[in-house]
């Protein structure tokens, strides 16, 4: 069953287009979605939370498109950026109200646990919490409403580690019953590589890489060598070489490994490494 | 249950889960008949993807150690089943193996090995 369904997505900027971006999200799953700076990830983000308008394509959460539903689909949203959306001069309490204005199913009395297992101070203003008090805020107040999909942009840059493990934690949570999922995207995976079960990577506004993360960790291995073992005929086969003086690193697709014996250091690639060399190679993956 | 993963480990992270598993079954540690947690609670309790731990429940159903039920979870197999004798067997094999290569090392005669398997069984028994 699928939650998120984006088809042929088109957003052009003049300087920057996004092109035929596709792809889907099963109920009850964690996708990455990975790229660096400028790759489009935030552009395809607020397409979907209709932030902004696309060229064409469509967009539908649980079958239900913005077009059709505008009030239903937005709700089914919880959307989380990398900066706080609230005033910095509200109070957690200002921020209760508003939130219960807005959204028929926010249920406070599971937004007034959370705060308080959080520790967030009521009475200090927005703007004097702390970077991760501001996102254990957003946290509280999308996980307090009925919703169906999770879109974090960038929501855990910054954050020290105890804070990143608790919100693993909680992200695991949302998905537990199945019927939920999350779109994250990120430039700096680490710790969310973990939970993540599919990935995208976007390079250039154009989708370059679309799998499970399982898969996508077999297909590719790291090697490293020295550059006087290095033929002209193993070179075509390394993705992205970064040569040094001492020595050559890159990413081989697995079943290339047999032929580098053991004069290479070959070992498993994470999912930066293999982000880095496929960049490296203008975004080619042979 | 017991599971630790290791970012050094040479094995992908869903093996290594398998391969745990599968360990503390074959040493008695995990008991047959032992409802293991549901795919999505081992996901968040190792915290990695349910992907991830679906395979290794995967893996860990197609070599029989446990059988999944609807809706329930999944359950370890008793020891009596064919597949898992067939790997009690291959571990005893294993362990033999072992045992005549060492024998032969020393230029052990095969009956002396014999003699000496049926005396440690009677030991042991006792």
């Amino acid at each position: 069953m699928k939650l998120l369904e984006v088809q042929h997505l088109y957003k052009n900027y003049g300087d920057f287009q996004l092109e035929d971006v596709s792809f889907s999200l099963p109920k009850g799953f964690i996708m990455g979605y990975i790229g660096e700076n400028g790759a489009g990830k935030t552009t395809t983000l607020n397409l979907i939370t209709h932030l902004c308008r696309a060229d064409s394509g469509t967009i539908t959460i649980d079958g239900i498109s913005y077009e059709e539903k505008p009030k239903q689909f937005l709700e089914s949203i919880g959307f989380i950026g990398d900066e706080s959306y609230f005033p910095g001069e509200f109070r957690l309490n200002d921020i209760r109200s508003v939130l219960k204005m807005m959204y028929p199913s926010f249920q406070e009395e599971k937004f007034n646990t959370l705060v308080t297992d959080w520790k967030l101070p009521s009475k200090t203003k927005i703007q004097d919490y702390s970077r991760g008090m501001r996102v254990k805020l957003m946290f509280a107040s999308v996980l307090s409403r009925d919703t169906k999909l999770l879109i974090l942009d960038e929501a855990t840059n910054g954050l020290d580690p105890v804070i990143r493990s608790e919100i693993i934690e909680m992200l695991q949570d949302y998905i537990m019953d199945g019927e939920h999922s999350i779109l994250f995207s990120t430039h700096v995976l680490s710790d969310l590589e973990q939970i993540a079960d599919y990935i995208i990577f976007i390079h250039n506004g154009k989708i370059l890489l679309n799998e499970t993360k399982e898969e996508l960790l077999e297909t590719y291995v790291m090697v490293h060598g020295a550059l006087s073992d290095l033929t002209e005929e193993k070179e075509k086969k390394i993705i992205g070489i970064t040569k040094a003086a001492y020595g050559f690193d890159g990413i081989l697709s697995s079943a290339d490994a047999e032929g580098f014996g053991s004069e290479f250091v070959l070992e498993k690639a994470n999912i930066d490494q293999i982000m880095i060399h496929l960049i490296k190679n203008g975004g080619n993956s042979r | 249950m017991k599971i630790l993963i290791s970012s050094q480990s040479e094995l992908p992270i869903y093996a290594q889960i398998r391969e745990q598993i599968k360990e503390q079954i074959l040493n008695g540690q995990i008991k047959e008949g032992t409802i293991l947690p549901s795919i999505r609670k081992l996901a968040k309790e190792v915290g990695v993807s349910v992907i991830t731990t679906t395979r290794a429940y995967n893996d860990l159903e197609k070599e029989g150690f446990i059988a999944s039920m609807q809706g329930k979870g999944s359950i370890v197999l008793s020891k009596d089943n064919e597949i898992m004798k067939e790997k009690y067997l291959m571990r005893i094999e294993e362990g033999v193996i072992t045992a005549i290569e060492t024998a032969k090392h020393i230029n052990m005669e095969e009956e002396e090995f014999h003699h000496l398997v049926s005396e440690l069984w009677k030991e042991l028994r006792e």
